[in-house]
């Protein structure tokens, strides 16, 4: 695990990729091509790709009207902006109509990093995921981001894909599958198992294996489709009675919440935390230091896990 | 039917339709009669047994509350039978409160947040550009709502991209739901406006049918085109006639039958 790129990177180069094949793939942005990486798209398709300025609300409602003319339109800026400034355009134009538009939008979650607290995107998941038609996808290393966008391109509708500044650890290979709604179980275990989404799913990897050496047999489940939440991986992760979610983005509406909804509603018998940003908005500071300020490292997935399991068996030996 | 008997006819439905959903919108929508006519009568090509035929010129109300309009001129065209009209506004019709592409036929737009029509008008005339058969795209923005910033991004994009296939109608009645244009947000030279962000203007007058196809039939030039619109807000019921109360309030049976009677006149 030492190679790092980012899922920027990996989104621009795969929409490059797509664009070779698929000549009815058009990108748009806002400004910000050099920081979503649309520009290795723009470069190499100049006539297919189109800039509209600072102007995210025009942006993303005329991406709707160009793919109900036939286009599958890649529409990109930061997270914030589109998922936030631009959030009633995605709906009305985009999921209202099922326009056959996907929002790559970058710089999502205080990994993005000195920007600050006014850039770093933390509740776009929860926002995106209440829009009906829209997906929602949070690939968790630049392989699983080149999947992402191409099977977004294979559906007809409205795709939320999430992507990152920072370079992280690349912890799958090719044969990694990525379907979108179904999870892929990324370690199984008996004692608890970690759900995460994004780059949060390698730090869950590493808790598993300081919790391995502690003599527990913690799972990983890579959530990278949010909506439609795949229910059958959570219900197999309830079954070993301890399940933490983990995300970049705020506990209230994001993956924790979506997991929480799907357990609760299924009578699960589990003790549950969320592993998240806890109310508050980020900050400027190097990724490494906000990780540690928002309690999102695998020191901390690790100690919420161990917790959680000693409560279980406390809780049990009492009954 | 001369175009004065189908304007008739066309407000007569919208009347109709609004007293029997007892909500919807009059004043806007009687406003906007002879564009639509002019537009669907005159200029569009499209084909109401295809209605998303790909080669069609693309029409957005963006000032979709004023749907009532667009119905009876889609019925009248052929896209509908004219006995949906009745629905409007009804659960599960096609005739939905704003519209909706994904219900109604003829429909190029989903619209009601107003300024999104004008946007997603970008997309379609890009998209128009690109067409092997390339073709037109025509919005019908109200007054106030170039109150909307949104409005101006699309401006401004439009004359970037030099999308001279793209016409932007205004119905400007000069009344907006609070009170007038200017009373609550002056919107000043909406034409010097648009000339500023690279647009050629022209104003006519928005109830006389001729005069309004005149305009959009003139050789386009390199720069997208806006048309200001003159009329008046509740057009042909006199006592609806510039009154704000009139923008979106239910008509009872008494107003009704004199509102009939007077536009059979």
């Amino acid at each position: 695990m030492t190679e790092k790129k980012s899922t920027r990177i990996a989104y621009g180069e795969a929409l490059k990729k797509l664009g070779e094949t698929n000549k009815k793939v058009i990108v748009c942005d806002a400004d910000l091509s050099h920081a979503t990486m649309t520009s290795i798209f723009a470069d190499e398709f100049p006539e297919r790709f189109f800039n509209f300025g600072i102007a995210e609300c025009n942006m993303v409602a005329a991406s709707a009207g160009l793919a109900h003319c036939g286009y599958t339109v890649f529409a990109s800026t930061f997270a914030i902006f589109g998922a936030g400034k631009a959030f009633e355009q995605v709906r009305n134009a985009i999921c209202y109509t099922n326009a056959n538009v996907k929002l790559g939008l970058s710089h999502a979650g205080p990994s993005c990093g000195e920007d600050g607290g006014s850039h770093q995107a933390i509740e776009d998941i929860a926002l995106m995921r209440t829009l009906p038609n829209m997906t929602v996808l949070v690939p968790s290393d630049a392989n699983q981001m080149e999947k992402a966008v191409f099977a977004a391109a294979e559906i007809s509708g409205p795709v939320y894909i999430r992507t990152g500044r920072l370079p992280t650890e690349i912890i799958t290979d090719e044969q990694t599958p990525f379907n979108i709604g179904k999870a892929n179980v990324l370690l199984e275990g008996k004692d608890a198992k970690i759900i995460a989404c994004g780059i949060m799913v390698a730090k869950a990897l590493k808790a598993a294996d300081m919790l391995k050496e502690k003599g527990f047999n913690v799972g990983v489940v890579d959530m990278h489709t949010v909506k439609p939440i795949d229910v059958e991986a959570i219900k197999k992760a309830a079954s070993t009675g301890v399940v933490v979610t983990a995300e970049e983005h705020t506990v209230i509406g994001g993956l924790g919440s979506a997991v929480a909804e799907v357990l609760l509603e299924m009578k699960a018998d589990v003790y549950f935390k969320r592993i998240g940003i806890q109310d508050r908005f980020g900050q400027s500071g190097k990724p490494e230091m906000l990780f540690e300020e928002y309690s999102l490292r695998e020191d901390d997935i690790a100690l919420a896990v161990e917790q959680v399991i000693f409560e279980k068996n406390r809780i049990k030996e009492k009954q | 039917m001369n175009v004065q008997e189908k304007a008739r006819k066309i407000r007569l439905d919208i009347l109709d339709m609004l007293y029997k959903s007892q909500s919807g919108h009059p004043g806007g929508s009687l406003s906007c009669v002879e564009i639509l006519l002019a537009l669907y009568d005159n200029v569009l090509r499209y084909d109401p047994k295809n209605p998303n035929w790909e080669k069609r010129d693309r029409f957005i109300l963006s000032k979709g509350h004023a749907c009532p309009t667009l119905y009876a001129v889609l019925a009248d065209n052929g896209f509908f039978d004219a006995e949906e009209l009745s629905n409007l506004r009804q659960l599960n019709s096609i005739l939905q409160g704003h519209p909706d592409m994904n219900k109604c036929p003829g429909v190029d737009a989903s619209t009601g947040s107003l300024g999104q029509g004008m946007s997603m008008a970008i997309g379609f005339a890009l998209a128009g550009k690109m067409a092997e058969e390339p073709f037109n795209v025509y919005v019908l923005i109200g007054d106030g709502e170039a109150q909307e910033g949104v409005v101006w991004e699309a401006a401004m994009s439009a004359s970037h991209y030099k999308l001279n296939n793209l016409v932007v109608l205004m119905d400007y009645n000069g009344l907006q739901i609070d009170g007038t244009n200017e009373q609550v947000m002056n919107i000043e030279d909406i034409c010097a406006k648009f000339k500023a962000f690279g647009w050629d203007t022209l104003e006519v007058d928005g109830h006389n049918v001729e005069e309004i196809t005149e305009a959009l039939l003139k050789p386009k030039g390199e720069k997208p085109l806006f048309i200001k619109c003159n009329t008046v807000k509740g057009k042909g019921v006199s006592f609806m006639e510039n009154q704000v109360g009139w923008h979106g309030k239910p008509i009872n049976s008494e107003q009704y039958y004199e509102a009939v009677s007077e536009v059979k006149k």
